[in-house]
């Protein structure tokens, strides 16, 4: 059995640890809440265009854009992988990783990774996959000119023909206690699978048709991108209390079982005390 | 008569309701719209979008966008912006004087194209909001 100064020098590390896990329990607390009241608002946004997109889809442009338009033939793959950059947080990058790799085992082609969040770049890196950008370090303010380099990366990609397909992968946000791994089609834009406007029609372009969707189509990257990125803080700082919840709880129980093996040994340690003086003063008498 | 509007830029929602008529600043003019448009796609430049619902206006500053027009929805994706009431002239002042500061500097490191823009919507601002003040 271990001596009492050992269990309470454990004691003690194991109350210094808990004391960082509380600290950074209440700070992913409070940064939580703002995180989820950014990906909240940020949503009208995502929605907005989501809708005008799908709606678009179902026009008759006299102007294919290249996004609009699925490729006969997909040579190479490329995947956007939104990760956080911290860890600490529970499963939430193996889950979202984990789904990456699913979705380009799955595909029968050459694949180009691009990363946001250094975890993802660092996992993307062991497992060899070829990367073409990756973006660390984001606020947790974000702010869309954050991501703009690296979806324009994925776009002249994809303009020039390298890409013919490209995929976002993420965490969709929700509630605090579950985040899920997502991966969406980015480009070309999906098909639509619930028509909600019927016949042959086509909006009324101003100035060119050329124009406002080459804007608008690289504006709903950025925002799905962006959305992903907004998105993917809140689900980290969600997991991070989480996990640091439960890693306090972890300690506060670890701390109660060695509060008794010490006492424990402390009687022990008493109890053989007064034995050993009355076998002696047995012995004197 | 009405059709339901939503006015929206990346990190917020800022306005969302129902309008009688809307007036938005078209990148080819000023495109005034009726509930039961017909499908409409169009770049915002600079300035103003009135949204009116009964007798009351609803001004919102807006610095570039999108605005889609279907006949039952109107949904407009603004870069920046602004409502009437939350903008001050004296920040829009201080825009416009950086931004001219930042076009009369241009010595080839700096990006023109991004401070002549800049520059148009901090007058696009100024201009409105003066015009505000004569009422």
């Amino acid at each position: 059995m271990a001596s009492a100064k050992d269990i309470r020098n454990q004691i003690k590390a194991v109350q210094n640890t808990s004391k960082i896990t509380k600290a950074m329990e209440l700070v992913a607390a409070s940064k939580m809440r703002k995180a989820q009241n950014r990906a909240r608002d940020a949503k009208s946004y995502a929605e907005g265009i989501e809708r005008i997109i799908h709606n678009l889809m179902q026009s008759h442009p006299e102007y294919a854009h290249p996004f609009l338009v699925e490729r006969p033939q997909v040579n190479r793959v490329g995947v956007i992988v939104v990760s956080t950059d911290k860890g600490l947080c529970g499963g939430l990058n193996s889950n979202v990783l984990r789904h990456a790799l699913g979705l380009m085992r799955e595909q029968q082609v050459k694949i180009d990774v691009l990363t946001i969040g250094r975890r993802g770049a660092a996992f993307m890196r062991r497992f060899g996959a070829n990367s073409l950008g990756s973006r660390e370090e984001i606020s947790d303010a974000p702010v869309i000119g954050d991501i703009i380099g690296l979806t324009k990366i994925a776009m002249n990609h994809f303009i020039d023909g390298k890409l013919d397909r490209i995929f976002l992968v993420s965490s969709e946000f929700i509630n605090t206690m579950t985040q899920r791994p997502k991966v969406v089609q980015l480009l070309p834009c999906p098909e639509v699978r619930e028509p909600t406007h019927s016949g042959y029609w086509d909006y009324l372009y101003e100035p060119e048709s050329r124009e406002v969707l080459d804007g608008l189509l690289t504006r709903y990257v950025e925002s799905l991108v962006f959305n992903a990125v907004i998105e993917n803080k809140a689900c980290e700082h969600s997991a991070r209390m989480v996990a640091m919840k439960s890693a306090s709880d972890n300690a506060k129980d670890i701390i109660k079982d060695l509060r008794i093996t010490y006492n424990k040994a402390r009687q022990a340690a008493i109890t053989q005390e007064i034995a050993e003086i009355c076998a002696g003063s047995a012995a004197t008498s | 008569m009405s059709v339901p509007v939503l006015v929206a830029t990346a990190e917020r929602e800022v306005y969302r309701g129902d309008a009688d008529f809307l007036v938005a600043p078209g990148a080819a003019g000023e495109l005034g719209i009726m509930p039961n448009h017909a499908p409409l796609l169009s770049a915002l430049k600079p300035g103003e979008l009135r949204v009116h619902v009964g007798d009351h206006i609803d001004e919102v500053f807006i610095s570039g966008g999108f605005i889609e027009v279907q006949p039952n929805m109107i949904t407009i994706l603004a870069d920046s912006a602004e409502r009437a009431t939350d903008i001050d002239e004296a920040a829009a002042l201080e825009a416009t004087r950086k931004a001219e500061d930042g076009e009369a500097n241009r010595n080839g490191d700096i990006d023109y194209a991004r401070a002549s823009s800049e520059l148009a919507i901090a007058a696009a601002r100024l201009d409105w909001l003066r015009k505000k003040k004569r009422h």
